[in-house]
């Protein structure tokens, strides 16, 4: 039997008063962004933002629930923007979008901090029984290409502390059932050749830092061959695939060609396009991809969006997590046969 | 391929006191008076006695306010800060029929825009820009700039529900700017400025801006000055097929990352005039005269003083409002002080780097 899960990837858009109370309270320039030392005033608007975000989820009937990342004002670059060992340089524009985060520039020991893990922990305070939380993380080789180092002074020495740094952080997490690792930068510029092996123990040592189903995602393409067969000898649960934007033969010929891990994660759901799929889109689409790979029954299968929601607006965003919600439930759990 | 740039020498004022002449321009946007927050929130309120007709009063008013405080700043030529504009997507959205308005999304930080949706085949409506601009030139002693967001931003910075290929849709785009630079000339307008800050979002795409400018063109006579702006990106990415644009100035943030990119342009091949960003739009620390001498002195790397312009990185309306003045006008001095130094033959050019150990 194949389960199926209704999730999404967090950085969620802040629903519309917060936009207005936080923008007011905090300003619009480089230096009003969140630096982890928010006054009270700052800290209690985000925690009504996450009990938003929290609420919508269950809604909208989702299997998993994220805490909605209302706070990363720097996108994926959040976990280091926040960090004292970082100092943030200029906006620089977040992957090929009109979004920009500040550029985190390493200049000291990146120790353990728990940003992150007090934000989870706040979530989990908001949990009704039988929810299970998902904590949302950057893939160490992502974080490494968002950042500039100006401390390790080697690239390798410098995907190996940003790996040691997430692994810290994800061992400091409360219980999750799944953790998300979020890496469009390894589609979107590839490692080259030695670094495919060094980006694959990275990714080994942050999903060792937790007993949950890791699934590591990528978005906005298809991950190379040598990539892929690289990060297939990480220990890892899931591979997430983009189906709305990445190149879907590329994807089915990696997994055809190299295999693929248990379970495996689908962005099925245009999280940058206020065009709502209709649910039967969603349940035909997940037929569609388990069909092309006969040779395997997935033991868990996730319907996700293929990107943050975070570029939606609210209403979208809304419907969109419903979607995805009622995509699952009209696929029912089925025995796909070999 | 670059136009002919020749036609900035109408905007050299005739009280020039220098043989040099960096034509000193601004990107668009401004701070609006606090007032006319107010105007626009009371003409949104149905239970205010404040109308329609009041509102263009109060935009009249902040426009003729701002183009008057850009003149103050010496600057050559002048824009009314976009008073009328509430954003550079929107703007244009509202007045092309095909788009719709789903609510805001985040750029950056708690910065914010309506983006739209295009539902329907894009088509023009009524004129975008004409009135404004021809208030704007009523009440200004210097040329006015009129800055246009460009089709390709137009395109890729609104959701595609529609056409599915946003190149498709960018062209149709071109022709409905084209249509309304025309009208902008028949009004006498003299500087038009494309806004294509999405080229650096989609640099792959340069072919398909210049596709676009070549519509945009289309028709336009020579000596209607022709610059397009791109703002925040991997420049490495545009150039040099830049050079194929057919335009007279292109117009670029460089201050934001201190110059870390102006090599890029550095191999003495820039085709166009270079409107190099002297003084950062995102940080409300005001650079000092000294300072954008520094900046300008970078821009003299990639051309000549002749084709040289000055102007902020981007549109200002995010900084205070003293903090965007005093940009302006220590960009202004700045600009004069160098040309003073040319004449002077105080500064070789083309500017070089020093070595690093120097």
């Amino acid at each position: 039997m194949t389960d199926r899960v209704a999730t999404t990837l967090g950085l969620y858009p802040l629903p519309d008063w917060a936009k207005d109370e936080l923008s007011n309270l905090k300003g619009h320039q480089k230096a009003d962004l969140v630096d982890g030392s928010e006054g009270p005033e700052v800290r209690a608007a985000y925690e009504r933002v996450r009990e938003d975000l929290i609420d919508d989820q269950r809604e909208a009937g989702l299997d998993r629930v994220v805490e909605g990342q209302g706070r990363w004002d720097d996108w994926l670059a959040h976990p280091l923007a926040v960090h004292e060992g970082v100092e943030t340089g200029g906006i620089v524009r977040y992957y090929d979008n009109n979004n920009f985060y500040r550029d985190p520039r390493v200049v000291d020991e990146l120790t353990p901090d728990g940003d992150v893990a007090a934000e989870l922990d706040a979530a989990t305070g908001l949990l009704n029984e039988g929810d299970s939380l998902q904590a949302v993380l950057p893939g160490p080789y992502t974080l490494a290409e968002l950042a500039t180092d100006e401390h390790y002074g080697d690239e390798a020495d410098f995907l190996a502390a940003i790996a040691e740094f997430l692994a810290a952080e994800v061992e400091a997490l409360p219980p999750h059932e799944t953790l998300f690792l979020l890496d469009p930068s390894l589609v979107t510029d590839s490692p080259e050749d030695d670094a495919n092996e060094r980006v694959s123990d990275a990714v080994d040592t942050v999903a060792a830092a937790t007993d949950a189903d890791v699934v590591l995602q990528s978005y906005w393409g298809a991950h190379a061959e040598k990539t892929y067969a690289h990060l297939m000898d990480a220990d890892f649960d899931a591979f997430g695939f983009d189906f709305v934007a990445g190149d879907r033969d590329a994807h089915l010929y990696n997994v055809t060609e190299f295999g693929t891990k248990d379970d495996v994660s689908l962005g099925l759901v245009d999280g940058q396009n206020t065009a709502v799929e209709s649910p039967e889109t969603v349940a035909e689409r997940i037929d569609w991809v388990t069909e092309q790979v006969p040779s395997q029954t997935f033991d868990t299968v996730y319907a996700t969006p293929n990107t943050e929601l975070a570029y939606l607006p609210v209403s979208t965003y809304r419907e969109k997590l419903s979607v995805l919600a009622d995509g699952v439930d009209l696929a029912p759990e089925t025995e796909v046969s070999a | 391929m670059a136009r002919d740039a020749t036609n900035r020498e109408q905007f050299r004022p005739d009280d020039h006191e220098h043989e040099h002449f960096l034509l000193t321009s601004v990107v668009g946007s401004y701070p609006k008076p606090t007032w006319l927050n107010r105007a626009d929130d009371l003409a949104a309120d149905s239970d205010s006695a404040f109308d329609e007709d009041d509102l263009e009063e109060a935009h009249d008013d902040a426009a003729r306010l701002i183009t008057e405080e850009h003149e103050r700043t010496g600057l050559d030529t002048v824009v009314d800060g976009e008073m009328r504009r509430n954003e550079m997507v929107e703007f244009f959205a509202e007045r092309i029929d095909g788009y719709e308005f789903n609510g805001p999304v985040k750029v950056w930080g708690h910065n914010y825009f309506d983006k739209p949706s295009v539902v329907e085949e894009v088509e023009y409506d009524e004129p975008w820009l004409v009135d404004e601009f021809e208030f704007t030139d009523s009440v200004a002693e210097r040329p006015v700039k009129v800055p246009i967001t460009g089709p390709y931003t137009l395109a890729n910075w609104a959701f595609d529900e529609h056409y599915g290929d946003s190149e498709a849709l960018a062209y149709d785009l071109a022709d409905l700017v084209n249509e309304e630079i025309e009208k902008l000339v028949e009004a006498g307008a003299r500087y038009i400025q494309i806004d294509e800050p999405a080229l650096a979002t989609t640099p792959d795409d340069h072919a398909i801006v210049g596709g676009c400018l070549e519509r945009i063109v289309d028709g336009v006579p020579d000596e209607v000055r022709v610059g397009v702006h791109v703002c925040y990106g991997d420049y490495s990415r545009i150039y040099p097929e830049l050079n194929e644009f057919p335009v007279d100035e292109v117009d670029l943030e460089l201050c934001n990352d201190d110059y870390e990119q102006i090599e890029t342009f550095a191999d003495g091949e820039f085709a166009p005039d270079l409107a190099l960003g002297v003084v950062d739009a995102h940080a409300a620390e005001v650079e000092s005269v000294a300072e954008i001498k520094e900046n300008i002195r970078q821009g003299l790397k990639v051309v000549p003083p002749e084709k040289l312009t000055v102007s902020p990185d981007c549109g200002l309306k995010l900084l205070p409002r003293e903090a965007a003045y005093q940009k302006t006008e220590n960009l202004v001095t700045a600009a004069r002080e160098v040309e003073a130094e040319l004449d002077a033959g105080e500064i070789e050019v083309p500017v070089s780097t020093p070595p690093a150990d120097d």
